[in-house]
């Protein structure tokens, strides 16, 4: 699972999907596990770095990163393995 | 190296020009006191969800509102409608600042007269006087607002047993041009009634005719139409004048002016729109004195004025239990607070704001309340801050028929505290307990016990 290649994420979290031509907008943190899943990095991974930089605590960050992750689907940010 | 604060990730989708009915975000600073007084302080110490009342801001109001009709008429005086909050500490606040009360029941009666109100100063409205209720309000030289013709015969029967003339005035429904027109209550002025009834009240020497009464609706949004039925009340009053030689000591124009709640289906927020106390005073004190009322003995002026005086002065602090998606991606918000408690999220988009800190990113979000009912929603659409779980939130404006028209329902009913102008504390109602609940309910012997 990894955001897909075209899509562009700006330092102020303005995000551009070339294919579509829709924008979005992202938090701080949104943009930071965008960079991550670009990265191809695993969710578990994703929910150590946050949880190492932020106060918070594991049910909360696994079950907002879940969230977050599901949206990206639905915008269609995200390919899935093994998927176009 | 120390954490930085959290917020949950999210991302949303610009739509430019795309008008949606979340409508624009509208907070931009968190509220973290009251009065001085820290928000999770409060919490901390009475509990979640908490209803806040500022004794300061009640002062404020009412001083305010004095002055918006004392600098305009010679004789002006409040009386503080029981039914939008009758809490005894509510009241008393109002009665120290000379307000007298206005009640519309037996039980809102007995309340006032154990608040310490004298009789003489306790105006009886409403379509519900028993013949207890009138008994006693005769006895007290209450100010007794006929309702209805059963009404007028019943106070006829009782006042000469008590050998007592009953201190009445009528209560006068009439056109003033707005929609609906609110003729169920007293004697309409067009169609002839009102001033049957006065006639009736005229040729008894059960009663005597002190005043005229109105109430022309609710959450008013057009002065105007007090101007209206303030020169149809001084009409009745100069009629009944040349008729029978009678001048009446009052003309009570009710209450319903608007406060500053944003009403739903209204696009901008009722702080900039609805009209102040003063363009009330305006149009009811410009049609008395511009009426042929003698400018030397002008009625006294009475207002019943309820919601515009404690709206902005009560706030509901509640929590977030949960953030949720729904099945078409928007976010929902789950609050301690329900419409069990919040009548009037039926009526208004209440203004909701964080009591923490919060960056500029808002999601657009539908806040539910904590009951297992599909109607406990407390706003359909509302662009908030990201809260996490935990997060506090103040709902304002809920002064006004909460703290009356709330129900036990599923949940029990938090407390009450009022802060007082020192900024110090007082718990003016206790929350509710199970035990407290059950000194209500009885059960039948053959039901006591059970096999499962």
């Amino acid at each position: 699972m990894k955001i897909k290649n075209n899509i562009a994420v700006s330092d102020s979290g303005f995000v551009f999907n070339p294919a579509t031509g829709e924008s979005f907008s992202a938090n701080p943190i949104g943009m930071e596990i965008m960079e991550l899943l670009k990265k191809g990095t695993p969710t578990q991974e994703i929910s150590n770095t946050i949880l190492e930089k932020y106060e918070t605590d594991a049910p909360t960050i696994d079950k907002d990163l879940h969230d977050f992750i599901q949206i990206l689907k639905q915008y269609t940010l995200i390919e899935e393995h093994g998927k176009a | 190296m120390e954490k930085q604060r959290y917020e949950r990730p999210m991302i949303k989708k610009l739509e430019s020009n795309m008008p949606n009915k979340f409508g624009m975000r509208t907070e931009y600073r968190p509220m973290t006191h009251i009065d001085n007084v820290a928000v999770k302080d409060l919490i901390d110490e009475y509990g979640s969800p908490l209803f806040v009342i500022s004794e300061k801001t009640i002062r404020n109001n009412i001083r305010s509102a004095r002055k918006a009709f004392e600098t305009r008429y010679p004789k002006v005086q409040f009386a503080w409608s029981y039914k939008t909050n009758y809490l005894d500490a509510v009241c008393r606040t109002f009665h120290q600042e000379g307000s007298w009360a206005e009640v519309v029941s037996g039980f809102e009666y007995d309340k006032a007269l154990h608040n310490g109100v004298d009789g003489s100063k306790i105006i009886f409205n409403g379509p519900d006087k028993t013949e207890e209720d009138l008994n006693k309000a005769i006895k007290n030289n209450s100010l007794i607002h006929i309702d209805h013709l059963d009404e007028l015969y019943a106070i006829s029967e009782i006042a000469p047993g008590l050998n007592k003339k009953a201190q009445v005035a009528i209560r006068v429904n009439m056109d003033t041009g707005i929609y609906p027109m609110w003729d169920r209550f007293g004697f309409n002025y067009e169609n002839g009634q009102a001033w049957d009834a006065l006639n009736k009240i005229m040729r008894t020497d059960a009663m005597e005719l002190v005043g005229l009464h109105t109430h022309i609706g609710t959450f008013m949004l057009s002065p105007n139409a007090y101007a209206v039925a303030a020169g149809k009340l001084a009409d009745l009053a100069i009629g009944i004048k040349d008729k029978y030689g009678h001048e009446i000591k009052y003309i009570d124009m009710g209450g319903g002016f608007a406060s500053k709640n944003k009403l739903k289906g209204t696009y901008l927020p009722g702080t900039d729109i609805n009209p102040s106390v003063n363009d009330f005073a305006e149009a009811i004190t410009g049609a008395l004195i511009n009426s042929n009322f003698k400018p030397d003995n002008l009625p006294l002026l009475i207002l019943e004025t309820g919601r515009a005086l404690i709206d902005d002065a009560a706030n509901l602090l509640g929590t977030v239990i949960s953030n949720k998606r729904l099945s078409d991606g928007r976010r929902s918000t789950i609050l301690d607070v329900g419409v069990n408690i919040l009548f009037t999220s039926f009526w208004y988009d209440h203004k909701i704001t964080p009591a923490q800190p919060f960056t500029q990113y808002a999601e657009d979000t539908v806040l539910y309340g904590p009951l297992c009912m599909n109607i406990d929603v407390i706003r359909e659409n509302i662009s908030l801050p990201l809260l996490n779980k935990g997060d506090h939130v103040v709902i304002q404006h809920v002064g006004a028929y909460n703290m009356t028209q709330w129900m036990q329902f599923i949940t029990l009913r938090p407390r009450i505290v009022m802060i007082d102008p020192e900024n110090n504390v007082h718990v003016i109602r206790e929350r509710e307990t199970l035990d407290r609940l059950l000194e209500f309910e009885k059960v039948p012997d053959h039901l006591k016990t059970f096999d499962l």
